[in-house]
């Protein structure tokens, strides 16, 4: 009988993201929606492994928005906006850092635990 | 000395028990060849004990009467059983006279399983003494310490009525003014109407209140006895004396010579005088006793046998004074000393000592390099593989489950025990010879409860404490109050912890022993880092001081209308 041995290797490697900021009206907008900080709770987190993970996750990419075209997905996590640190960040700071007036683009640092999905995704198809 | 021998004597009367079979008795107090045992059984040898300190040789053998089963078992596990109580005389090394006031049961039995129960049979009387013989020194030192208590008693005496004699001379000493003038030149005096009448009232309240004062606040029992003058209390009757012996020299060379017709002021003076000695007893009061209420220092005390220790707040205090507040609460605070709980199973503890031989090669200068090589051996000894944790632990399971058992069939067997008597009421009719009074009925209950009493306390090493009459006392306090059996209140509740050392009978406290060391004077007030000891003769108690810690309390205020709460949730936002 043929051994069939499966390899789940679940690691999470970072991305860098550059998003260019679409002008709607009077705001610049990015296209996706975050939660987390560490002013929230982190167990009603659906895309975090760690349920004591405070940091800013991704939770929704607006179809052809500037975010999903730049390759954010849903479910990443946002290490860093242009330098500044996410990790530890209020979920208003981190809205804030996220729509600065001046800046038209932002460039994220994000990571993703995308490997497994990748996996699963090949043995279902 | 003699106290100590009074005590021993007190002790060693010859328990009442519920069975005595007089035969064996009779047969114990005959010396004789008659006996099966060639030991010679002293079961009860109350006279005995007195004359123990001429006898030299007295190896800590317990005399069993030879009726008892398991005499030979004991006799294996005496010789484990060193730690008695000692309750000797003062500072003497060489006899120690044990004093467990009745032991009614087998004080020496660490294991005993099953044994025979009859109260009779096991009592023993056990005396241990060290190796050497009290010798001729021994007893000139103890006459010595007799005659230096004496000494001390002497002095105390001599500083009390010193001040009783000063405190009488201050008191009469205005009187005296106000009398003398009317005595000696009662012609010459100009009368003197209403201001005086005034004058000799308030002097008479005066020196009532100084009275009462004086009273209350100096004519107290003295609680202990201390090493070294009160400085204090020194203080105050120097100042005292100074008050009065001016006075009386003005007076003297004022009026006395001078005759001076001036009736109203010579009684204005001794009113000043009241009033002076009224503002001394103020003093007197602040001194004494207001100073030392507010806390300044926490005082630990460490019981160096098994570290028991607690903490107390005191206020400024003379390092003697604070060692009479820690002993106070010591005997209410601390649970009682026994030393029977100390030691580790000696299983545990003999395996450890096998030693190392040290050879050294090849070297003829025998250097004697003994801390390197006992250094070498020590190391060795460390990094040897060592399970005796491992017998500790489980032997202490083993007696932890024991205990507990034991305590259940206590529980148990002493509620049973209670439900057999109710009290009398009124409308009940008994015969006369059914109704009994608290002592008998402690009596008639104690018998179904008393076996399982007895296995409890000799596990929990407790059976030096508590005597068969104290057992009865309690069981009738208890019945008298109505007291529940129940574990935790109540009945059980004195044998199942171990109390503070002031519960148990007053042979226990041996509350005469203590000995004060300390670096510095004991006069001396208390300061933050000063360590003394309260030694005695088994164990010491280590008080340090520590500064209590200057709090530096600042305000913040907080508008009740800022309380505000949302709700906590995962919040979402669209960038």
């Amino acid at each position: 009988p043929a051994i069939t041995v499966l390899y789940s290797i679940s690691f999470s490697f970072q991305q860098r993201i550059e998003i260019h900021k679409l002008r709607q009206g009077d705001n610049l907008i990015l296209g996706f929606s975050i939660g987390g900080g560490i002013d929230q709770d982190p167990t009603q987190n659906p895309f975090s492994e760690d349920k004591t993970d405070k940091g800013i996750y991704v939770t929704r990419v607006t179809e052809g928005g500037p975010a999903e075209v730049a390759g954010l997905q849903i479910g990443d996590k946002i290490m860093q906006v242009n330098g500044w640190d996410m990790t530890m960040v209020t979920h208003d700071q981190a809205r804030k850092r996220l729509t600065k007036r001046n800046e038209e683009v932002v460039r994220l640092l994000v990571t993703r635990q995308s490997l497994q999905k990748a996996v699963q995704q090949s043995m279902m198809s | 000395k003699i106290e100590s021998l009074k005590v021993t004597v007190d002790f060693l009367k010859v328990p009442l028990g519920l069975k005595k079979p007089p035969l064996k008795e009779a047969l114990a107090a005959v010396p004789g060849p008659g006996r099966p045992k060639p030991f010679g059984v002293e079961r009860h040898k109350p006279r005995r004990s007195d004359t123990m300190d001429n006898e030299s040789q007295y190896s800590g053998y317990s005399y069993k009467s030879g009726h008892s089963r398991s005499s030979r078992k004991h006799r294996d596990r005496r010789d484990r059983h060193r730690s008695k109580s000692r309750d000797g005389s003062r500072g003497d090394k060489s006899v120690t006279i044990q004093a467990p006031g009745e032991p009614l049961l087998d004080n020496e039995s660490t294991r005993g399983d099953e044994r025979d129960d009859n109260w009779g049979e096991t009592t023993t009387v056990v005396t241990g003494t060290s190796e050497h013989s009290i010798s001729h020194d021994d007893i000139t030192r103890i006459t010595k310490d007799m005659e230096d208590s004496a000494h001390l008693d002497c002095s105390r005496h001599l500083g009390v009525s010193l001040a009783g004699a000063l405190a009488l001379l201050a008191f009469l000493t205005p009187l005296a003014f106000m009398l003398l003038p009317q005595l000696l030149w009662r012609e010459e005096l100009e009368p003197c109407g209403t201001p005086c009448e005034g004058l000799f009232i308030s002097v008479a309240f005066k020196l009532l209140i100084l009275l009462l004062g004086s009273w209350a606040l100096f004519f107290r029992r003295p609680k202990a006895f201390f090493p070294r003058v009160f400085v204090f209390r020194a203080l105050l009757m120097v100042l005292v004396f100074l008050l009065v012996v001016s006075y009386w020299l003005f007076y003297g060379v004022r009026i006395l010579d001078s005759r001076d017709r001036n009736y109203q002021g010579v009684v204005q003076y001794a009113v000043s005088l009241v009033d002076a000695l009224l503002f001394v007893h103020y003093l007197a009061v602040v001194l004494l006793e207001l100073r030392q209420l507010q806390p300044q220092f926490t005082l630990k005390a460490v019981r160096s046998a098994d570290g028991a220790s607690r903490f107390y707040n005191v206020g400024h205090l003379s390092i003697q004074r604070a060692a009479v507040w820690i002993l106070e609460n010591y005997y209410h605070d601390f649970p009682v000393y026994n030393p029977a709980l100390l030691n580790l199973p000696k299983s545990v503890l003999s395996k450890k000592m096998s030693g190392f031989k040290v050879y050294s090669l090849g070297e003829d200068n025998t250097t004697n390099n003994s801390t390197g090589q006992s250094r070498a051996v020590i190391a060795a000894a460390a990094r040897r593989r060592d399970n005796s944790h491992n017998e500790y632990y489980y032997e202490e399971a083993e007696h932890e489950r024991r205990v507990r058992k034991r305590r259940a069939r206590l529980v148990v067997a002493v509620e049973e025990a209670f439900t057999h008597i109710k009290r009398l009421q009124e409308e009940d009719q008994k015969n006369p010879r059914e109704i009994m009074d608290p002592r008998e009925a402690a009596q008639a209950i104690f018998a179904s409860m008393a076996r399982a009493m007895q296995k409890y306390l000799r596990t929990t090493k407790q059976q030096p404490y508590h005597t068969m009459e104290s057992i009865l006392q309690h069981l009738e306090f208890c019945i008298t109050h109505d007291m529940t059996p129940k574990v935790r209140e109540g009945h059980s509740e004195r044998y199942l912890t171990a109390g503070p050392t002031i519960q148990y009978h007053k042979d226990r406290w041996l509350a005469k022993q203590w000995t004060l060391v300390s670096e510095e004077p004991v006069t001396n007030g208390l300061k933050d880092g000063v360590v003394f000891v309260l030694k005695r003769q088994d164990f010491s108690l280590v008080v340090s001081t520590k500064k209590i810690p200057f709090f530096k309390l600042s305000e913040e205020f907080v508008d009740p209308k800022s309380h505000k709460f949302v709700m906590r949730l995962q919040s979402e936002t669209s960038v």
